[in-house]
């Protein structure tokens, strides 16, 4: 095996030289890494960025040789220096082979994004773990499961020897990850390779498992390569980066010339629009001053939600103001989507008013309204959904799709109705020669304007937009906003905008109601929630949060907020 | 658990009074009792039955009774005597004839679930592994023969087989010097040799079935993340293709055994026939025929109680399994 000057120093632990790997498919060849090389000092981060599809997973999983089929390493080297100085090419392994099983979990372990369906739900959390150590180090069972109550302990979850023997399921988010970077550390590797490990958690508990990983790193010495699309995340934890788009690197360097003296264009405009999420909308800058006097759209009174015995929406009063944007911002849990949903009596609330004012100036009161009337109301508040793709029948055109709300209220048919779906595509910037396409032919981002067309098509007063970005790549995110924002001068629209990321909440809202378990806990205008916030949840919420700025790292000032 | 169990079981005690009660309207149904069908019979012989003598019989038998009072005397019997009454047609108490044939029905089942089961699994899943290879084209095409083939036709050939071929002595599952003896070594053996073309017969589309299913059902879960996390691991693919994505696959087949219990009484009829099996089936379709009330309403009341009994069965096995469904 040939050395290379850069190696010779000893700090280099993984040197990968012209990786690329193919997915063979009907059409052709998808090539998903193409001439990627890279190296990886010892206890050093590396975090590698990119949008969907930039092939920045599979370049991890090549490492291991754990690719999906039919996808295949074509050609490079993925050379593993070990401290006793031998060194071999993981590439050139048979993927099936004991050589690469026995460098997998041992030399090179990993974590991947979804901690809930990366575990087997049928087997204990202690199984699983005690199955590496048994398998590398032939520890007896006796051994492995002290090992495996040592490791829990060290993630930091509570009770480890009761844990040991509970499943997944038993588990919230955060504690099925720790139990994964726990079975990933049980025997010592020299890399960890973290497939974003936090993009499926909360902000808060995303900051915990991103210490707990970082504190493991100093204990243990690993490299860690942490891939992520989280700007906030690669500025606080990366020593390198490397920028991935389509499969090819478009720039290599360390984490501050990255944010602050970027070369290439790609990382430009992706540090860009992660930036621009930072500040206000410039559309926002322009507008006059919202008129506050004018009677709200929709108040809101004491309103209550109750699954059963557990309070999902506990007493929130709110209200929304003509033309104006109302965010919602929490957690996985803290109800912020039922509320959404109750606001057009998708559930039926348990307790409390929503006062709607309708065009004509009368009062509804939504939860009370009978079929008919609440009928008329649904035409006048509309949602936008989360999920670009599972919120469109693939088996309609998208032609079909804007048009439906249409047709089934009976305001146009035929050629009425056609032209109303063209003129709907322009204004949401789709090409209307498009129309006769089913959503797959979409992307992300234009499927999310689909969404958009079709909330839009009935002129309505409101829209609720339930994580109407989190979908999408963060390039994308701003413009969809901005169109958002667009349209709602045109149309005088007011929005209810829920969603988890503060960012986005900056850059679009007004207003902004925090929600913490069921309750609202702080309402106020957006430069004041995100700058001076008041309540200690939202204080704590707002540490937990990663600024993209390398030079500002901040999180290990964050706090927990304890009731 | 416990407590879950024991409910179930409280439960089933309701839903067996209303079965009971309906299996017994069921077979009172048809026009006509068995009486009449008697008399059919007889005057296809060109004998005649007076009206008198039939209503003699009624009497004799309980027929002449309202139905509430019939039903009554026939599930009290049952629950506190175990006496499931008297078959018209054999006129032999209807308990002694079911055990028999259900033992005989039981051994024969089990014999064709081991060998569907030590067949299909297998198959199933290496088809699954080596999606769209040559030998995943072959075993579906065959698979496909399988379950396209009726059961009967298979059993025709077979037997045309054996016993042109061979020169052996089908149907049935005794050779005639065994047929009424007492069980002895050797009639075991007898049995053995002639329970291959059944088993065979039946195994034939059960297992077609199953590596159809087993195949679907373990290409859901390869695809799944935590294999990915299996293999990172650095366990061994057949270590690990054993021990995750299998084993979750094999659960839906854990709710199957609901209706294999049934199956036992009712299942496999038309072969049972063709190769004139002392089994279940072909008495129960013979009961119902003849109309012999209370053979055939042993034989629903049996198949209603085996479906609750096999519910209750494959619900505790799935909690066992699925920690899932035990736990929350």
């Amino acid at each position: 095996m040939s050395k290379t000057a850069q190696t010779d120093d000893g700090s280099v632990i993984l040197d990968v030289r012209n990786l690329v790997t193919h997915f063979p498919v009907r059409s052709g060849v998808v090539k998903a890494v193409d001439d990627v090389s890279f190296t990886l000092h010892r206890g050093k981060t590396l975090c590698i960025v990119g949008e969907s599809g930039s092939g920045k997973s599979v370049t991890a999983r090549s490492i291991l040789q754990i690719v999906d089929a039919p996808g295949r390493i074509v050609s490079g080297e993925i050379i593993l220096h070990r401290e006793d100085g031998t060194t071999t090419d993981l590439a050139g392994l048979n993927p099936r082979g004991k050589a690469i099983r026995q460098v997998r979990g041992r030399d090179i372990a990993m974590i991947f994004q979804e901690p809930m369906s990366s575990l087997s739900p049928v087997h204990t959390v202690g199984e699983q773990i005690m199955e590496v150590l048994r398998l590398h180090l032939k520890m007896d069972k006796a051994q492995a499961r002290t090992r495996c109550i040592e490791l829990l302990g060290q993630v930091e979850i509570p009770k480890p020897a009761e844990a040991i023997d509970r499943y997944t399921f038993e588990f919230s988010g955060g504690m099925r990850q720790r139990v994964m970077i726990a079975m990933a550390l049980a025997c010592n590797p020299h890399i960890l390779i973290a497939d974003e490990p936090t993009t499926a958690l909360d902000v808060t508990t995303q900051a915990e498992i991103i210490d707990l990983i970082r504190r493991l790193q100093n204990d243990h010495g690993m490299a860690v390569i942490f891939i992520t699309h989280d700007m906030g995340v690669v500025a606080e934890i990366a020593d390198d980066v490397l920028v991935m788009f389509r499969g090819k690197v478009m720039e290599h360097g360390p984490v501050d010339q990255i944010f602050h003296a970027p070369k290439d264009d790609y990382t430009r405009m992706l540090i860009g629009s992660v930036l621009k999420l930072e500040e206000k909308a410039e559309i926002r800058l322009k507008r006059p001053p919202l008129d506050t006097t004018v009677e709200p759209v929709m108040t809101v009174k004491n309103l209550s939600m109750h699954f059963g015995s557990n309070l999902a929406v506990n007493d929130v009063s709110l209200h929304v103001l003509p033309g104006e944007t109302l965010g919602i911002v929490g957690e996985s849990g803290s109800g912020k989507t039922t509320m959404g949903r109750c606001l057009l009596r998708v559930y039926q609330p348990t307790a409390g008013e929503i006062s709607y004012r309708r065009a004509d100036g009368s009062m509804v009161d939504l939860v009370r309204a009978d079929e008919g009337l609440l009928k008329d109301c649904r035409k006048e508040i509309r949602m936008i959904f989360q999920d670009p793709v599972g919120s469109l029948n693939p088996r309609m055109t998208v032609s079909q799709i804007i048009g439906e709300p249409l047709l089934v209220n009976h305001l146009c048919m035929g050629q009425e109705l056609e032209e109303r779906v063209v003129d709907l595509m322009e204004q949401v910037g789709l090409n209307p020669d498009w129309r006769e396409r089913y959503p797959h032919a979409f992307s992300g981002g234009q499927r999310q304007r689909i969404g958009i067309a079709r909330a839009i098509a009935l002129n309505p007063r409101v829209v609720v937009a339930d994580e109407a970005t989190s979908a999408l790549d963060v390039s994308l995110r701003s413009q969809m906003l901005d169109l958002m924002m667009n349209l709602q001068d045109k149309l005088n629209l007011s929005y209810v905008f829920i969603s988890h990321d503060i960012g986005v909440i900056r850059y679009m809202c007004d207003r902004v109601a925090v929600m913490y378990k069921g309750k609202v806990v702080e309402t106020g205008t957006a430069d004041q929630v995100c700058n001076a916030p008041e309540h200690p949840y939202t204080q704590a919420l707002l540490s937990a949060i990663p600024r993209p700025d390398p030079r500002a790292r901040s999180m290990h000032k964050r706090h927990r907020y304890k009731v | 658990m416990l407590r879950f169990i024991a409910k179930r079981v409280l439960w089933m005690i309701p839903s067996l009074v209303v079965v009971s009660f309906l299996s017994f309207v069921l077979i009172q149904l048809p026009p006509g009792d068995y009486v009449t069908t008697y008399i059919a019979t007889l005057a296809a012989s060109n004998e005649v039955v007076d009206i008198n003598t039939a209503n003699e019989l009624r009497a004799r038998f309980g027929l002449d009774q309202p139905m509430i009072v019939q039903y009554w005397k026939w599930i009290t019997g049952i629950v506190l005597h175990g006496d499931f009454g008297l078959s018209f047609e054999w006129q032999q108490p209807v308990s002694e004839l079911i055990w028999e044939r259900m033992a005989l029905t039981l051994v024969l089942t089990f014999t064709t679930l081991l060998a569907t089961w030590a067949i299909a699994l297998p198959i199933g899943i290496f088809s699954a592994v080596q999606k769209y290879s040559v030998m995943d084209y072959i075993v579906t095409f065959l698979s496909f023969i399988g379950l396209a083939v009726p059961s009967f036709l298979l059993a025709l050939v077979l037997m045309y087989i054996a016993a042109v071929h061979f020169g052996q002595d089908v149907g049935g599952l005794f050779s005639d010097r065994f047929m009424n003896e007492p069980w002895s070594f050797d009639k075991i053996v007898d049995m053995l040799g002639h329970l291959w073309i059944p088993v065979i017969i039946l195994a034939v589309s059960g297992t077609a079935s199953l590596i159809r299913v087993m195949r679907a059902n373990l290409l859901d879960e390869l695809s799944k993340p935590y294999v990915t996390t299996a293999r990172a691991k650095g366990l061994s693919e057949f270590h690990l293709l054993m021990k995750y994505p299998v084993r979750i696959a094999l659960n839906p087949f854990i709710s199957t055994i609901a209706w294999l219990l049934p199956n036992l009484v009712s299942g496999s009829i038309i072969v049972a026939i063709v190769l004139s099996l002392p089994t279940a089936g072909p008495l129960l379709l013979q009961s119902l025929m003849s109309q012999d009330m209370y053979l055939a309403g042993a034989f629903v009341l049996l198949i209603c109680a085996l479906t609750l009994v096999g519910s209750l069965i494959s619900d505790i096995l799935l909690a066992l399994a699925d920690p899932r469904i035990r736990l929350e």
